[in-house]
């Protein structure tokens, strides 16, 4: 009990964003929501007019929409693809920052699915996509694998959220105990916790079984976030227009959307840190590993780019280099530039040395990519819809009031989620941190005998979630 | 079953666009605002489309009218999520109004950039509404539509000649487009009947396809003397 306690005063700062509101809360979901309300406003807009009030048109039938679908499905893969591999690996720096990621996919999802909504013309047929749904097409490979993805994903981020929940079961328990739990928000909250814990308490044998799960879903859920991006990338490349039909497009897309997603989770924790006064738990040294992560995908990203790109200009087909021209330095050239100076020049500058890797500087850099990667995601949607594969159609596409409301609405909406998961559960994982705290340091070190020789060859030690 | 198929003789066409508003007046094919239009909103299943060969002051305009290509392989029929557009037991691709979603992904699949999408609810003028085509669906908002063939014309002329207790013969299905063309350039047929015209027609050497190479095998032949495309420039 007095660990119990101890515990409890050191992870205080842990339990204070469920349990005290100040103004700032209600100033930031006030903002947001009005922001939200706009793009609702947008969305029945379109809905009563038709996609008329859009600035699509012949040939540019996508536009932001898709790019936002693109982008968000993207941003998913922040959360769980991260913190599976770091749990798999055994990187005990994650313990801190899993939640917060995790968190991130299962919201974003959502908005991704919205886009694809607000891209229909006909809406209120959607449910056709189950009842005549066609398999050659890869748009049902799409709601299948997101689908899918958000299942799987939604139950990676239960499984490791039910220790926290009783724990916040306890807490609001012991409150009421005290008589200090006075409005019915709070009880009825206690009741939700409750249930929501599944009657928790703590014991070894709950406590292997949910590790067994943990690790499952850990294994499980990094090939179905691969699939995802994989066949959202088959939109385009499963087409035969020009600058889609390109087989790197499935790794292409992976290894965007891992980029953008760890550029949201950095995003995503420097708030946090601030806002909640966590700089104990999400330290320079958590930023200084994200950071290097985001330093591969920035090269991964710029190997890519280029391969995709020279391979085009290389083989010089005439329908090919008419996108690529527009890319590179017609009407697109200053989106695709900006592209490359967001997703490259900056982030390799700020994270290729040790001194800029600092908070700050992989803040920055992950401002950058996250908007480098919605410039890539449109540059790679419209300058091919600009330039069909007849030479003599040619369109043009900048979009109206409604798609830019839309848009905003989507990101408002999904930073107004965020904030309100974090007021209402942990968004550090409170028993993982305390489990690292009690355990880790010692699992660790005989882990770590065990891999140097000369030591008896004993029975594994401490593989944590592998075991 | 006959391969119905269109042949459009280049050097014939006079770019007069009496096909164009022959489609439009047959398919209830709706109205747009000049602002609309001037976006790229405007409907035509049937379009000619200009092309300016060389450079001031050795000018060649040449026309080429683009109905749907209603290919063999489409492109367009694989993506669609659910079966609203489809390669019917005619041979020709087909739309189902009702069913389309509006994801625009068959427009955005196919090659020929022929299928249009319905931004708004139609519109048409007081006098035209008066005399729609009764023959012809007219589309909702939000769904996508193309050329197909006056598939309506090939119905009734199905239906008169199991009345008349005879064979579909040539000339008895003819779209309206081909129908209306004053300089005689445009033929319509049966592609697997060796006697046909348009059979005859797609032997001859001056016959080519739009984007032959992509596999779409399209069922619209074009006759041209010499090289067509002209210099291209990049965008």
């Amino acid at each position: 009990m007095d660990r119990e306690r101890e515990h409890n005063e050191a992870d205080a700062k842990l339990f204070a964003p469920m349990l005290e509101t100040g103004r700032p809360f209600y100033l930031t979901v006030g903002v947001l929501s009005a922001l939200v309300l706009w793009g609702i406003y947008a969305w029945l807009t379109q809905y009563r007019w038709g996609l008329g009030v859009t600035g699509l048109n012949r040939p540019v039938y996508w536009g932001f929409y898709i790019t936002n679908f693109v982008f968000f499905i993207g941003i998913s893969h922040a959360g769980t693809l991260v913190s599976a591999i770091l749990r798999l690996c055994q990187a005990e720096w994650r313990r801190s920052i899993t939640r917060s990621a995790e968190v991130i996919t299962v919201l974003v999802l959502f908005f991704g699915v919205a886009n694809i909504l607000a891209d229909l013309g006909r809406p209120d047929r959607v449910l056709n996509i189950i009842k005549h749904g066609q398999f050659h097409s890869p748009l049902l490979w799409d709601v299948t694998s997101v689908a899918t993805y958000l299942t799987a994903s939604s139950i990676y981020l239960y499984l490791p959220l039910i220790p926290d929940l009783a724990l916040l079961r306890d807490k609001l328990q012991m409150l009421q105990n005290e008589g200090r739990l006075t409005s019915l928000f709070m009880r009825f909250r206690r009741r939700v916790y409750t249930w929501l814990a599944l009657g928790w308490t703590g014991t070894e044998r709950q406590q292997r079984r949910l590790n067994r799960a943990i690790s499952v879903m850990a294994v499980l859920v990094i090939p179905i976030a691969v699939s995802v991006h994989t066949v959202v990338s088959w939109v385009f490349a499963m087409t035969i227009q020009p600058m889609w039909h390109s087989t790197i497009f499935g790794p292409y897309f992976v290894a965007g959307a891992i980029f953008s997603g760890i550029a949201a989770l950095i995003l995503a924790m420097a708030v946090i840190r601030r806002v909640y006064h966590l700089e104990e738990y999400l330290k320079p040294v958590h930023f200084n590993h994200l950071g290097v992560l985001l330093l591969v995908m920035t090269l991964l990203w710029l190997y890519f780019t280029f391969a995709e790109h020279l391979t085009s200009y290389y083989g010089a087909e005439p329908a090919h280099m008419r996108v690529f021209w527009t890319k590179v330095t017609g009407r697109y050239a200053p989106a695709f530039w900006t592209m490359v100076v967001c997703c490259f020049i900056i982030p390799f500058s700020l994270l290729s040395r040790r001194r800029t890797r600092t908070i700050t500087g992989t803040v920055i850099a992950s401002v950058a990519v996250i908007i480098g990667m919605w410039l890539e995601r449109f540059t790679i949607v419209v300058p091919t819809l600009v330039n069909p594969r007849l030479p003599y159609e040619r369109g043009l596409y900048s979009p109206t009031w409604v798609e830019v409301a839309i848009t905003v609405g989507c990101f408002a909406m999904f930073i107004l989620l965020y904030v309100i998961f974090t007021k209402l559960f942990p968004i550090i994982s409170i028993w993982e941190v305390r489990e690292g705290r009690e355990r880790a340091l010692q699992e660790t070190a005989e882990r770590i005998k065990t891999y140097l020789p000369g030591e008896e060859e004993v029975e594994e030690v401490g593989v944590g979630v592998l075991s | 079953m006959p391969r119905w198929a269109m042949v459009i003789d280049l050097d014939k066409c006079t770019g007069c666009q009496a096909c164009v508003i022959a489609c439009k007046a047959e398919n209830n094919i709706p109205f747009v605002s000049p602002e609309q239009a001037a976006m790229g909103r405007t409907i035509s299943w049937m379009e000619i489309i200009p092309i300016v060969e060389g450079e001031y002051p050795r000018v060649r305009v040449r026309y080429i009218p683009r109905p749907c290509m209603q290919c063999d392989n489409p492109p367009c029929t694989k993506v669609c999520p659910v079966y609203a557009t489809f390669k019917n037991e005619e041979g020709l691709v087909a739309q189902i109004y009702p069913r389309c979603i509006g994801c625009r992904y068959c427009t955005a699949a196919c090659p020929y950039t022929v299928k249009y999408f319905n931004w708004y609810a139609p519109q048409w003028p007081a006098e035209m509404r008066a005399c729609l085509n009764p023959d012809v669906s007219t589309r909702p908002k939000g769904v996508v539509e193309k050329c197909t063939f006056c598939h309506h014309r090939l119905q009734k002329a199905k239906e008169k000649a199991r009345a008349e207790q005879r064979e579909l013969r040539e000339g008895d299905y003819v779209p309206a487009c081909v129908q209306s063309c004053p300089a005689g350039a445009m033929f319509f047929g049966d592609l697997d009947d060796p006697m046909s015209t348009v059979a005859q027609l797609a032997r001859s050497a001056r016959a080519f396809r739009l984007l032959d190479d992509l596999g779409t095998e399209p069922k619209v032949i074009y006759l041209s003397e010499g090289e067509w495309y002209g210099p291209r420039k990049r965008a």
